[in-house]
């Protein structure tokens, strides 16, 4: 187990930093699809259908406990049969059954029908990231948590999404809708946002489709769903919600972004700038397993601190990243990353915590692409 | 079996009595001994397990990482889950069975007594395999109880022992209640139809069909993962033609019926508490004997309602919806024969009584949120949330755990001789009753608000009701020491029991002297 050295002051901090941000919530988050309202509706229906029955049935039981106890004199009547009482609470309940059904059958084939939508975003879930991939625009980016590593221990104060912030949100149009195409990387992820009414396993190798409708802009949040190893509880959603031109303007913005990102993999960098750039890559999509300080979780994830792999030849130590390791966690990062993220990863790596290795370029890690 | 031994022959348990020392427990063949070993076994794997509980209690308490790291709190929540099923739930079960089978129907002892020690003895075999996978390299698995490939795929070599440690307690099992069935019938007293038997004996009778069936279905699975972990096959890797999915629908058909392996034993704890102090025979007999059999055949056919969010057709999700609605049918008249039970009878209130109590009311609130649950295109938003880990708490401790509870204060003074200090037990029965409902409730909230589970870290806004959640749990889990006590106390002493220790208590449990003799039903009773 590892112990937080500085436990008691970090208590401090929190005792401080929630009192601002705690709220009471009892039931589903306000919805903001029609299908998340009909789910809050029929979830609403049951729990008084479900609230009537208990005050019913243990009405009696506490009358019994009350009325029919020794203590009070009370002699026992030795009845143990009675057919027409028992085909009442068995029918009674089957016609309760059939009124919830009802509704429920509806609203999952309303849930189910994803044809004509106005938009299509292929998302895949990564150990502990998620890929946006906009089909038609050709812009596709990733999402990881933003939350600094200082707040989750407790070394500053909680901001108010603590760990529902991301660096880049899913952007789409209020009033559309959205099919989602799901799949993953590696293992089982699941995509999960309460207010839109959406939860939609993603299963490496196979497809799975949802869809949603945001009625007005908003920003909203959701997590993982499904146990996907040891940063689960790091891999949130963010969905912005923006009007048809504020959807536009990210839109142009976002294939800009993807074209200067493009040309800089034909650049050549200087070792500070390929540094400071390798050292947010890192943050993103290595610091959860290798940590930040790069010396591994000791058995379970190796340090690259002294690492072997990070002062030898640089081919080596970018094939790793490009490739991964398979049988173990060590995920290939060749579509996750372009040339240059690359570049700078490793060479952070190659340069960070006393290492000696050398600077790598982008086209460097281009002539290790298979 | 010693023919010249009586019930009535105090003698019975020094003429032909047990071997003293360790040896007594290794090598006995007695369903009494045996009843006993699981018993203990459950309990201190209970300890093991709350123990777990309690650190991810601890972490959770506030939002931020404090005590437990990520890595090591998968493996918490894991080995939580891993041990409360299959080494306290189930053995405890089987030690009621052992116990409890043969005293109920008549019987001299289980059917294969041989059979019988060695299917407790694989139990801590397999347990600290399990336990021991902590200390190894890495860890222990961190995957989930459910072992969801391809996760459960990259783990290291503990995850490989717990398979194995799955395959052997799956064995033991297995042989338990072939043993369990075997008994019941080919073992009751002349004059006991199938109708007379207690309903107690008809759970474990249906439960033990369960376990055949579908503990293979389990060992099926884990041997899959355990071939594509280690000899190149593709069952679950997508990569090689596999199909992940196709694993959740085998571990779930096993899944499933197991969630009534470890609810129907229960059904017949309750079912004998609350006649005994209703003072009035059960109401319904047949009736519930015919809902507990509904409940396992329709237990085969519901496993999808675990997996509504893996992308599974509307046809299909509509087909296991109906299907998990229909088991509140059965259900349902379960709990309204035990208030039937209760209604118009001379009710008092031991240790056993409220707990059974609790159990009919905390159960169906379990019942209720399960309701919700089946409800598909609700389970959408709460699937893996903690609205789920509240719905299984009060299925399987204020539903399964409190019959446990309850099975011990009504059987214990058979077992042990004594009375059960009944102060002492309404202590552990109020203290248990309030911080269980403080610690699950609010879960409740927690997963509708939106809070995934299975998570060491979490948003501010589920802050609060995770900090009542913790305190509940530190309250609940001490509580539970008051019950080691209570049981020790028990067995050094006490009020000495009657044979018959209940006054409203009837069966043939309750004919043999108190505490039961080492062999009981050497010459079978006669039943009317």
């Amino acid at each position: 187990m590892r112990m937080l050295p500085g436990l008691p002051s970090s208590i401090g901090f929190m005792l401080f930093s929630q009192a601002a941000a705690a709220e009471w919530r009892f039931n589903l988050p306000p919805p903001q699809t029609e299908i998340a309202t009909r789910i809050h509706d029929i979830h609403t229906f049951i729990l008084l259908v479900c609230l009537a029955i208990f005050v019913v049935v243990f009405g009696a039981m506490f009358w019994a406990l009350f009325r029919h106890r020794k203590s009070v004199g009370h002699q026992a009547h030795h009845f143990h049969e009675n057919t027409t009482v028992e085909v009442i609470w068995t029918v009674i309940p089957v016609l309760i059954l059939v009124g919830m059904a009802w509704p429920a059958t509806r609203l999952v084939l309303a849930q189910k029908d994803t044809a004509d939508a106005d938009l299509t975003v292929k998302v895949t879930g990564y150990q502990w990231k998620w890929e946006y991939d906009y089909l038609r625009d050709e812009v596709k980016f990733m999402s990881v948590l933003a939350t600094p590593r200082e707040q989750i221990d407790n070394r500053a104060r909680k901001g108010p999404h603590y760990l529902l912030e991301v660096d880049e949100p899913l952007v789409v149009p209020v009033g559309r809708k959205v099919r989602l195409l799901l799949t993953a990387n590696d293992v089982i992820h699941a995509w999960w946002v309460p207010e839109l009414g959406v939860k939609q396993d993603a299963i490496p190798g196979f497809i799975r489709d949802t869809w949603f409708r945001a009625e007005r802009p908003g920003v909203f949040r959701g997590q993982c769903a499904e146990l996907c190893g040891v940063d689960h509880a790091f891999m949130p959603i963010v969905v912005e919600v923006r009007d048809e031109a504020g959807y536009q303007a990210w839109l142009d913005e976002k294939k800009s972004g993807m074209a200067r990102a493009a040309a800089d993999a034909e650049r050549t960098f200087d070792a500070a700038e390929l540094k400071a750039r390798g050292e947010k890559v890192y943050a993103a999509n290595c610091a959860a397993c290798h940590q930040a300080d790069g010396k591994g979780l000791p058995d379970i994830f190796p340090a690259l601190a002294g690492a072997a792999i990070a002062s030898g030849p640089a081919e080596a130590h970018i094939d790793l990243v490009l490739e991964g390791k398979a049988g173990t966690a060590m995920a290939a990062f060749k579509d996750q990353l372009n040339d240059a993220d690359i570049a700078a990863v490793v060479t952070w790596e190659r340069t960070a915590w006393g290492n000696q290795g050398s600077v790598t370029q982008p086209a460097d890690v281009r002539a290790r692409r298979k | 079996m010693d023919a010249h031994a009586t019930t009535a022959d105090p003698l019975a348990s020094t003429h032909h009595g047990a071997p003293r020392g360790l040896a007594r427990w290794l090598t006995t063949t007695n369903h009494k001994d045996i009843g006993t070993l699981y018993l203990w076994f459950a309990a201190v794997m209970f300890l093991v397990g709350g123990l777990m509980a309690m650190l991810i209690r601890v972490e959770l308490f506030e939002p931020g990482l404090q005590v437990v790291q990520p890595g090591l709190f998968n493996q918490l929540t894991t080995m939580h889950g891993l041990i409360m099923i299959f080494g306290v739930i189930m053995p405890a079960f089987t030690g009621f069975a052992n116990w409890q089978v043969p005293l109920m129907i008549g019987a001299p002892d289980m059917a294969f007594p041989r059979m019988n020690n060695w299917s407790f003895w694989l139990l801590p075999v397999a347990g600290a395999l399990l336990i021991g996978s902590l200390f190894l390299p890495g860890g222990a698995v961190a995957g989930g109880w459910t072992m969801y490939p391809p996760l459960y795929l990259q783990g290291g070599i503990s995850y490989d022992l717990t398979i194995f440690a799955i395959h052997i307690m799956g064995a033991s099992s297995i042989m338990g209640a072939i043993n369990i069935a075997t008994t019941i019938l080919n073992m009751r007293a002349p004059g006991m139809t199938l109708m007379k038997m207690p309903l107690f004996v008809w759970t474990w009778l249906i439960t033990a069909y369960l376990l055949i069936a579908v503990m293979p279905v389990l060992a099926g699975a884990v041997t899959m993962l355990l071939t594509d972990r280690n000899f190149g096959t593709h069952f679950f890797d997508a990569a090689g033609g596999g199909d992940p999915v196709m694993f959740q629908h085998i571990f779930w058909f096993f899944g499933h019926p197991e969630v009534y392996i470890l609810i129907l034993p229960a059904f017949g704890i309750i079912s004998s508490v609350i006649p005994t102090f209703a003072r009035k025979p059960l109401f319904g007999y047949a009736s519930m004997v015919y809902a507990t059999a509904s409940i396992a055949i329709l237990s085969f056919i519901v496993w999808g309602h675990h997996m509504f969010t893996v992308g599974m057709p509307a046809a299909a999700q509509l087909f296991f919806m109906y299907a998990t609605l229909l088991i509140a049918v059965p259900t349902g008249v379960k709990v309204f024969n035990w208030v039937a039970t209760m209604w118009r009878g001379s009710m008092t209130f031991e240790t056993a009584m409220l707990f059974a109590v609790a159990f009919v009311c905390l159960f169906t609130i379990g019942g209720f949120s399960g309701l919700v649950l089946a409800m598909a295109p609700v389970d959408i938003q709460l699937q893996d949330t903690y609205y789920v880990v509240a719905h299984f708490h009060y299925v399987l401790v204020t539903g399964a755990l409190f019959s446990i509870y309850a099975g011990i204060y009504y059987w214990l003074p058979k077992w042990t001789g004594h009375m059960v200090d009944e102060t002492l037990g309404r202590w552990h029965f109020w203290l248990s009753a309030i911080s269980v409902n403080v610690l699950f409730f609010p879960m409740h909230f927690l997963g509708l608000a939106g809070m995934p589970r299975r998570i060491p870290d979490y948003a501010l806004q589920f802050a609060d009701f995770n900090r009542i959640a913790s305190l509940g749990g530190f309250v609940f889990g001490a509580s539970q020491i008051l019950l080691l006590w209570v049981i020790l106390k028990c067995i050094r002493g006490g009020r000495r029991a009657e044979a018959k220790a209940w006054e409203g208590a009837e069966g043939l449990e309750w004919t043999v002297p108190s505490p039961a003799p080492y062999h009981t039903f050497a010459q079978p009773p006669e039943v009317k």
